[in-house]
């Protein structure tokens, strides 16, 4: 006779409990009004503040010319480590209506300030980490050649492609009389020797509705209100460098700042060429956590 | 043998590198550190006297406007409280704004400060803010006076 030794399954409570104080923490504490810029590709130079997390949610609706449609989404995770150090973790993936719901990615990125004080123009660094798959569609960046057409193929298909890319770009954007533009400059790197550096670009001007604070706490003050409009594409790569056959987009886009401290961003791009999807309308919801990395120090014992 | 010879001194190579490449993160964290120590033992207050004269010399457009004071503090309440604290009376993160380096520095200084931040001590500029509300928040500053209010027991 031999004894069946039937072993518990393992129980993950620590893990657990961690897991929904961070949610309460989230959910409950240190919420932080945020003044955000309107953009969903452009980046201006302003960083996330020091200890402060913010959790952002990302969607994208994209037609697709010979193919079905998709919806594209992702979330970022992004933490202030120092006043001129942000870093940052998203996560993505997509359905293609009638087709499937894929998970496509994910992105690490940090950008760091070059510069201790405000200048004319202001330049901070961006270095991203991408590990992600040819089904990937949220055209966070259009680089290169990359066109409507890369997209016309089944999800099974698609994500028999992986990318390892190393991602720079040069943020340079300055502020004056309430107006943002920011320009950034991108090259990207699959990081196969075969692959060559791609070039793209993004550029953004941005404005409050309002440059005066009411004495009142509100939400419909037209100083919650940032509006502006973005341009982005590729610019070809080290082969062929140059405009024929990219895409390129122009996106008007709106940020609503709300007191009880989440932001709202909308934003519809539109196609310039035939390489280009017709519509892009992208959506975000984000909300910022002061004070996360001291009070997530202090539940591991660190001095908060 | 003689693999055995070649095993044991690549172990000796492998060892005697991360010996040293410990000993390297020691000295550069304890640099580190001591550099970080002796920009904290600096006065809190010093970036108030890199403002330069031009900036010292704006006048504050909202000066005696209550209504710039009422918005300014629930504009210090949205951007600023986290770290200088609700009563401005200062925190772990940010220092108190009631001392008198702060209450007697032109407003000019305060809106530079605002402007540019303090970056190498953690405080990150608040530029993203239009001039206007940046002089409003400058304008509750001083309306707050070290007699009236009293520190955040922080």
């Amino acid at each position: 006779m031999v004894a069946r030794v039937v072993s518990e399954p393992v129980r993950w409570e620590f893990p657990g409990l961690i897991f929904s104080a961070l949610i309460s923490l989230l959910l409950f504490c240190c919420s932080s009004f945020a003044q955000e810029s309107p953009y969903i590709v452009t980046y201006n130079h302003y960083l996330e503040e020091p200890g402060s997390l913010e959790v952002e949610y990302f969607s994208t609706f994209g037609t697709q010319r010979g193919d079905n449609d998709f919806h594209a989404f992702w979330t970022e995770f992004e933490y202030g480590a120092t006043a001129w150090w942000t870093t940052e973790f998203y996560v993505d993936g997509q359905t293609t209506f009638h087709d499937s719901t894929v998970f496509t990615g994910f992105r690490f990125e940090n950008r760091f300030r070059l510069l201790q004080r405000e200048h004319l123009v202001n330049p901070v660094l961006y270095v991203e980490y991408e590990q992600i798959s040819g089904a990937d569609k949220i055209l966070k960046e259009i680089e290169g050649h990359d066109g409507e057409a890369d997209f016309a193929d089944s999800n099974a298909a698609l994500r028999k492609e992986h990318k390892h890319e190393l991602e720079l770009k040069l943020l340079l954007s300055s502020t004056f009389k309430g107006w943002n533009v920011a320009v950034n400059p991108i090259v990207t790197k699959n990081l196969l020797p075969s692959e060559p550096w791609e070039f793209a670009y993004a550029i953004g001007a941005s404005r409050p509705l309002a440059l005066k604070a009411s004495p009142n706490r509100c939400n419909f003050c037209s100083e919650n209100f940032v509006a502006g409009v973005e341009m982005y594409g590729g610019l070809g790569d080290m082969q062929s460098p140059g405009l024929h056959s990219t895409s390129h987009y122009l996106a008007p886009t709106v940020a609503w700042n709300l007191p009880s401290d989440w932001t709202l961003r909308l934003s519809s791009g539109f196609g310039l060429n035939d390489n280009s999807h017709r519509l892009l309308l992208r959506w975000g919801l984000s909300r910022e956590f002061s004070g996360f990395g001291e009070i997530v120090r202090g539940l591991f014992g660190g001095r908060p | 043998m003689r693999t055995h010879s070649a095993l044991s001194r690549f172990n000796g190579y492998i060892g005697f590198a991360t010996i040293a490449i410990v000993a390297f993160g020691v000295v550069v964290f304890e640099t580190l550190r001591a550099l970080a120590e002796t920009e904290r033992s600096k006065s809190t207050y010093a970036a108030l006297a890199d403002a330069p004269e031009k900036a010292r010399e704006k006048k504050n457009p909202f000066e005696g406007d209550t209504q710039a004071v009422a918005a300014g503090g629930k504009l210090f309440e949205q951007h600023c409280a986290d770290c200088h604290g609700k009563k401005a009376g200062g925190t772990r993160k940010g220092p108190s704004l009631l001392r008198e380096e702060v209450q007697q520095a032109n407003p000019g200084t305060l809106l530079w400060i605002l402007t540019n931040g303090v970056v190498r001590r953690g405080m990150p500029v608040w530029s993203k803010l239009p001039e206007p509300e940046r002089w409003q928040i400058v304008t509750y500053l001083q309306s707050l006076s070290a007699h009236s209010v009293k520190p955040d027991p922080h």
